[in-house]
């Protein structure tokens, strides 16, 4: 009796308010990844248009060695990101936004396994992983705000702006790293990127609200873990191109 | 009451896919092997067309790691692979028409 009930639900999963599911997806999973597409444009525009704009300063010129913050030129990223928390003064290239990549990487796999879990019904598991996913996610916006704080803050050595001022740090019009783009963009691209995570962690913990009182069980499936989980895998996805395009090239 | 309880007693657990949960760890090694070749691409290699073209296609093939297995999207349908990838197609254009456009502010500035 109980078995058939969970049968009866499964199907009704698997149908649209007046028929068979389109691609063999149901109508939540296809709207999120339609969703995603749209979304998939909008940091495409973001990423595309720092190409345009850095195509567009001039580039360093000469060994990597003698670099030096100005305003004449586009910075080479890893010598604007190279500090790691506790470790002051020592020169860590990319260090930190690698460990940033690894803890999204890492949330990514139990989010992962939170959905396998839900697949096989299993509440338990469902509450493990989500909560770790959640972990990471918040792991990562600790991270980022610290990116922030040390971007906004800037450094010992400041640079000189056009004008001949003195600053240290930036700000959307003030840049001591270099052309003032180039901190507006790292302002926009991380920042829209971060606030998705935001909202990703919110999701999550929405969902995972449900499983543990039960809710997503008396359902009868855990779709939901698995539409949040696509979310939540874009974010990582998204993160893998900011990664390359901000701070590898 | 009673039947509520009856219901939730009968909920079964399925024992865990471990070929499932391999093949998630295999990906996760990728994802992590390739992000450290991009790290001693960073630092051993001086920058340069031929580097930033070895980043881009690292950097795709984690993406078609992560959509493929952890969005699952290689496991769906055809046409449903096919209208996520193919409206894509829009940003070629945009990202030849802007690069274009950002070497030639370049020039009058």
């Amino acid at each position: 009796m109980s078995s058939t009930a969970v049968v009866a639900s499964d199907s009704d999963k698997d149908l649209w308010m007046g028929g068979n599911e389109p691609l063999k997806a149901s109508y939540g999973k296809l709207m999120m990844w339609f969703f995603l597409l749209s979304d998939a444009f909008s940091f495409s525009g973001l990423l595309i248009a720092y190409g345009m704009i850095r195509f567009s300063h001039p580039a360093f010129q000469g060994s990597p060695d003698e670099f030096v913050f100005s305003q004449e030129y586009w910075p080479i990223p890893e010598k604007v990101f190279e500090a790691v928390p506790f470790l002051h003064g020592i020169s860590l290239p990319l260090v930190f936004v690698g460990i940033m990549t690894f803890v999204l990487i890492l949330s990514s796999v139990t989010m992962v396994l939170a959905v396998e879990a839900g697949q096989r019904m299993d509440r338990k598991g469902v509450e493990k992983w989500m909560l770790w996913t959640i972990l990471g996610g918040l792991a990562f916006l600790g991270c980022q705000a610290w990116e922030w704080t040390h971007f906004i803050v800037g450094t010992e050595e400041g640079g000189r702006l056009l004008d001949g001022t003195f600053i240290h740090g930036a700000n959307l019009s003030q840049n001591q790293y270099g052309p003032p783009n180039f901190a507006a963009l790292f302002f926009f691209i991380t920042g829209f990127h971060g606030f998705h995570v935001f909202s990703g962690v919110c999701l999550n913990f929405l969902i995972f609200y449900q499983a543990t009182v039960g809710k997503l069980e008396k359902v009868g499936h855990y779709e939901m873990v698995e539409k949040v989980g696509l979310y939540w895998h874009f974010v990582d996805l998204v993160w893998v191109f900011v990664f390359t395009f901000f701070y590898l090239v | 009451m009673s039947a509520e309880h009856h219901e939730e007693s009968t909920v079964v657990v399925q024992p865990v896919d471990k070929a499932k949960v391999r093949l998630f760890m295999k990906v996760t090694l990728i994802l992590f092997v390739i992000t450290m070749i991009e790290f001693a691409i960073a630092f051993t290699v001086d920058a340069g067309i031929l580097r930033t073209a070895v980043f881009i296609a690292l950097t795709i093939v984690k993406a078609f790691y992560i959509v493929s297995e952890f969005m699952h999207l290689g496991h769906e349908v055809k046409t449903l692979i096919w209208s996520i990838l193919i409206p894509l197609i829009f940003l070629v254009w945009l990202i030849i028409a802007l690069i274009y456009q950002g070497g030639q502010v370049l020039l009058v500035r």
